[in-house]
């Protein structure tokens, strides 16, 4: 793929413009929460923007993509079941805490409800996932930028790594925000074209639908699996996800899902940003209204691009896996797609959103790393009771060893793909239950610090456990599970595994945190829980009765709720 | 700072470059705009024009009620 000087000349403006942002915030920054929290002054909108932009990674953008030319339309479960339905819960019933408890993190907010060694232990964890997650976000750019430009891997990381510190740095949290609104808007210029272009090209949805018959049937598949969403759910071996409805709704929907978007410190700190209580509970219902079409804007080109490789429309290819693997590389299909359609130009423009999906991803993970680093580990632990441009002064030092750090995880996973599968999955297991310890912090003010930490360990060790135990079909290496010697189960995909997985860790962690709390003496009074336990909040409707309800929380959310639904329906 | 300064300049800027390589014959050998006989530079460079334009207003419109941020 070849990109001319027009093309250069845009992704050049646009890096001009992200460092520019964080040049024009530099004098503004001087408190810590000024840099941490970006003074806890800015409204819903931008704060709902960088929500969602600080999720759209490397993940979102090539995984989507090759996830739609893989199964389809029923990728959408991902946003529709596995995202809207967690960001409305953590807007309306989660944010008054994280938000009014006045709790810097998420891990301070454990903190605050049960005692310093949960804090500490989810603190640590997330610290150093956050790192990794950055790391590979890194790496896959570069990896991307080596096949596609001939970029070489060692300049692709360090002007990518360069960047990203240069504008957290100078502006912080605040300047992350800017960015990730302006990067927001990029990718759905960059992308959106794509998809009116690649849907126009096979004859409209009703031209797509046709086209990907044959997909579904050469696969065993009834003919419109993978144009519809929920028809085929009944069981596993009905539709190419490889899992039935009760595992995709509980696993992904519920598990997963709400463990994500409700305790995730990368994106609750977007909405902690907020100048308002009322602005934060908005922040996540607002970042839904986009989630919810991004399906039409990353899984859709995939699903073009399938059809196309159907007849090789219009000379559409895709690399091979490896030399010794021909099947197609899916993880191609968005860069594929971008040359195969748009001209130079607006090549640049796609090519720039691509970079700046990347970017987001990994400054929303730096920024993360770098208020839990500071607040939970730095000032609770090593250094106490230093005046605040101390902990300022850590904040910009915290940025630049993390940014060397994720450049180490990069490397780390360059060399060694194997060890990032074992990260990823040990990672998997740390969240899996994570979201029963606070759905009980947060409305069973009877849980204590001991059930929560100690329900904590076993979770995780039943998601090991669990994995240890199961292994899905075709497995050929212990990374994908069996690796306790006995199989117990088989999964139909991998995915079915995870999903249980899930279940598995959080059922597991519910129960645990129940029962240890209920031998337990809470060392927490009531007056210490207010504000961070349901029962024990005042919860005043004053006022909200006389505002607009697209500026009170519930609503937005019941809008977002119905739309989700009649997407839903639509493509059932 | 208001954001939807940077973020209107930047789309005018990007837009009037596309709108501009757009109008002076896009490139034939592009397969979708050969093909479709669509000229994208031309018409998403208009489009992006205009949405630059309109964060640069609610900037404005912002400003002048003292709302620095939206």
């Amino acid at each position: 793929m070849k990109l001319t000087s027009v093309d250069w000349l845009i992704m050049l403006l646009y890096f001009v413009f992200v460092l520019g942002i964080g040049f024009a915030l530099k004098r503004y920054m001087k408190t810590s929460k000024d840099f941490f929290q970006a003074g806890r002054a800015l409204p819903a909108w931008i704060c709902g923007l960088a929500f969602i932009s600080a999720n759209l990674g490397a993940q979102e953008v090539i995984g989507m993509g090759a996830s739609g030319a893989q199964y389809g339309i029923i990728t959408s479960h991902f946003y529709w079941i596995g995202a809207i339905p967690a960001m409305v819960f953590l807007g309306i019933f989660m944010m008054p805490f994280y938000y009014g408890s006045k709790a810097r993190s998420v891990p301070e907010y454990l903190k605050l409800r049960f005692d310093e060694k949960t804090r500490g232990l989810n603190a640590v964890a997330f610290a150093v996932m956050t790192i990794f997650s950055s790391g590979i976000s890194l790496y896959a750019l570069a990896s991307l930028l080596q096949i596609l430009l001939g970029w070489n891997f060692t300049f692709s990381i360090w002007i990518s790594a360069t960047i990203v510190l240069g504008y957290i740095c100078l502006g912080g949290l605040t300047s992350a925000i800017y960015n990730e609104v302006l990067q927001f808007f990029m990718i759905v210029f960059g992308f959106a074209p794509l998809a009116w272009l690649g849907l126009r090209d096979v004859g409209g949805w009703e031209g797509l639908k046709a086209r990907l018959i044959p997909v579904a049937t050469q696969q065993g598949f009834a003919p419109g699996t993978w144009t519809e969403s929920w028809k085929h759910m009944g069981s596993a071996s009905a539709n190419p996800l490889g899992v039935e409805w009760f595992g995709l709704a509980m696993g992904l929907g519920f598990v997963l899902s709400f463990g994500y978007w409700c305790t995730d410190f990368l994106v609750v700190q977007r909405a902690m940003a907020a100048n308002s209580i009322s602005a934060a509970r908005r922040t996540p219902i607002i970042a839904a209204f986009p989630k919810m079409l991004f399906p039409f804007i990353v899984i859709l080109p995939g699903m073009v691009a399938v059809a196309l490789l159907q007849d090789h429309h219009g000379g559409f290819m895709l690399p091979p896996v490896s030399a010794t693997d021909p099947s197609p590389n899916y993880n191609m299909v968005m860069p594929m797609m971008l040359g195969h359609y748009l001209p130079s130009g607006m090549l640049g423009l796609g090519f720039t959103a691509l970079i700046a999906a990347f970017m987001s991803g990994m400054a929303g993970n730096v920024t993360a790393f770098n208020t839990v680093w500071t607040y939970d580990i730095y000032q609770s632990y090593l250094v106490k009771d230093r005046p605040d441009t101390h902990y300022l002064h850590v904040a910009r030092w915290a940025t630049v060893v993390g940014i060397l750090l994720s450049i180490a995880a990069a490397y780390l996973a360059n060399s060694y793909n194997n060890i990032m599968d074992v990260l990823q999955l040990v990672f998997a297991f740390v969240n899996a239950p994570l979201f029963a310890t606070f759905l009980l912090g947060m409305f069973w003010k009877r849980a204590t610090g001991h059930g929560a930490f100690w329900g904590l360990f076993i979770g995780t060790a039943a998601a090991a456990v669990h994995h240890g135990l199961t292994i899905p079909i075709g497995a050929t290496s212990l990374v994908k599970g069996g690796w306790l010697g006995s199989v117990q189960h088989v999964y139909p995909s991998e995915m079915a595994q995870n999903f249980w997985t899930a279940i598995w860790a959080w059922t597991s962690c519910f129960v645990a945190t129940i029962v240890i709390s209920l031998a337990t003496t809470s060392q927490k009074t009531d007056a210490q829980l207010r504000g961070l336990v349901w029962s024990l909040t005042p919860h005043s409707d004053k006022g909200e009765t006389e505002t607009p309800f697209w500026k009170r929380a519930a609503p937005l959310g019941a809008v977002v709720l119905l739309l989700t639904l009649i997407l839903n329906i639509i493509f059932w | 700072l208001d954001i939807r300064y940077p973020i209107g300049f930047l789309f005018l800027v990007v837009g009037a470059i596309l709108t501009i390589f757009g109008a002076a014959g896009s490139d034939p050998s592009i397969y979708a705009a050969h093909s479709l006989g669509l000229n994208v530079n031309f018409w998403w460079g208009i489009v992006q024009i205009a949405f630059g334009a309109l964060m640069v207003v609610l900037a404005k419109c912002g400003a002048s009620k003292g709302d620095h941020e939206g």
